[in-house]
């Protein structure tokens, strides 16, 4: 099951890649290609393959792109004034912060977030910690609870609902 | 010389705010004082500066199949930039690079790597100034 919906993803993806289509070859070197691609790593791939058909994820998916891209050029701008002002005012530091995401896949999406937006880059991830490299770090960064409503509560919310 | 849309302008503009973003990033990668601090302005404005150029494309092409090949160049991108930003700034801490001195914490030293990787004595300090009248 999961090698046909990873095979499905992977044929779709080359059909839009070579987009204005051409002759049979593109279409046979695609198929033969994504059926490797699902042969070797559909046993990697998710765990509830269903879960691509469930509309209620897609809706909080969608919801989610825009939440993200409004953090994303919020800390572009944060970065950027950190950058051109005179004194280059940084205070960082690595805090730790805990999630209460448990799949895989939801933990990698917030990791990426998290690296993607105020002045905050995960370095590692340890069961339900993160380590995160602050720019500006709250305080002396020892208190883990106002770290984590800082910079992980915004996202965990839509994750939850998409993910798990 | 096809004519200039108004739809063209936009995606010229969106072009545009993208190189500005890059190279915001490239100023920070010589500003900043550490390796940790230079990969955060490396992956946030660069991700969005790129992701702007393609995003421009997309709008200057439209759906035709260089503007869906730019759109999936974009998400790529914004899937992968983290991944390897996390991966050299945990293999950096391992390897033993030093964070800068004026570094408030490092819980992950702390928890993982037997100490704070902070390091104490001045010998940034000059580099720092140069960059700095470079920049001036």
């Amino acid at each position: 099951m999961r090698r046909v919906v990873l095979f499905v993803l992977s044929y779709g993806l080359w059909l839009l890649l070579t987009l204005p289509g051409g002759d049979w070859p593109v279409y046979v070197v695609g198929a033969v290609l994504a059926l490797l691609v699902a042969f070797f790593f559909g046993a990697e791939f998710t765990h509830q393959p269903l879960s691509f058909l469930n509309p209620r994820r897609w809706f909080w998916g969608i919801i989610y792109i825009p939440v993200f891209f409004w953090h994303m050029l919020v800390a572009n701008l944060d970065v950027a004034f950190r950058v051109l002002h005179p004194a280059c005012p940084v205070k960082p530091g690595i805090v730790k912060v805990r999630t209460v995401l448990k799949t895989d896949v939801a933990k990698a999406f917030l990791a990426n977030s998290i690296t993607l937006t105020p002045g905050t880059m995960t370095v590692d991830v340890d069961e339900d910690v993160l380590y995160v490299h602050w720019i500006d770090v709250l305080g002396d960064g020892e208190d883990v609870k106002a770290n984590t409503k800082a910079i992980v509560a915004k996202f965990e919310k839509y994750l939850r609902r998409i993910f798990e | 010389m096809t004519e200039v849309t108004v739809v063209d302008v936009i995606g010229y503009i969106v072009i545009f705010v993208g190189v500005v973003f890059d190279l915001l990033g490239a100023i920070g990668l010589v500003r900043f004082p550490d390796v940790y601090n230079r990969l955060q302005s490396a992956t946030k404005s660069v991700t969005l500066g790129t992701f702007g150029i393609m995003i421009g494309i997309l709008i200057v092409a439209g759906f035709t199949p260089l503007g869906i090949k730019a759109l999936i160049c974009g998400v790529f991108l914004l899937l992968t930039a983290p991944v390897s930003a996390h991966a050299l700034s945990r293999g950096s801490l391992r390897f033993g690079a030093k964070m800068w001195k004026g570094t408030v914490i490092d819980a992950y030293g702390k928890d993982k790597l037997g100490g704070p990787q902070i390091e104490s004595e001045e010998g940034e300090t000059k580099e720092n100034k140069e960059a700095e009248d470079e920049v001036a």
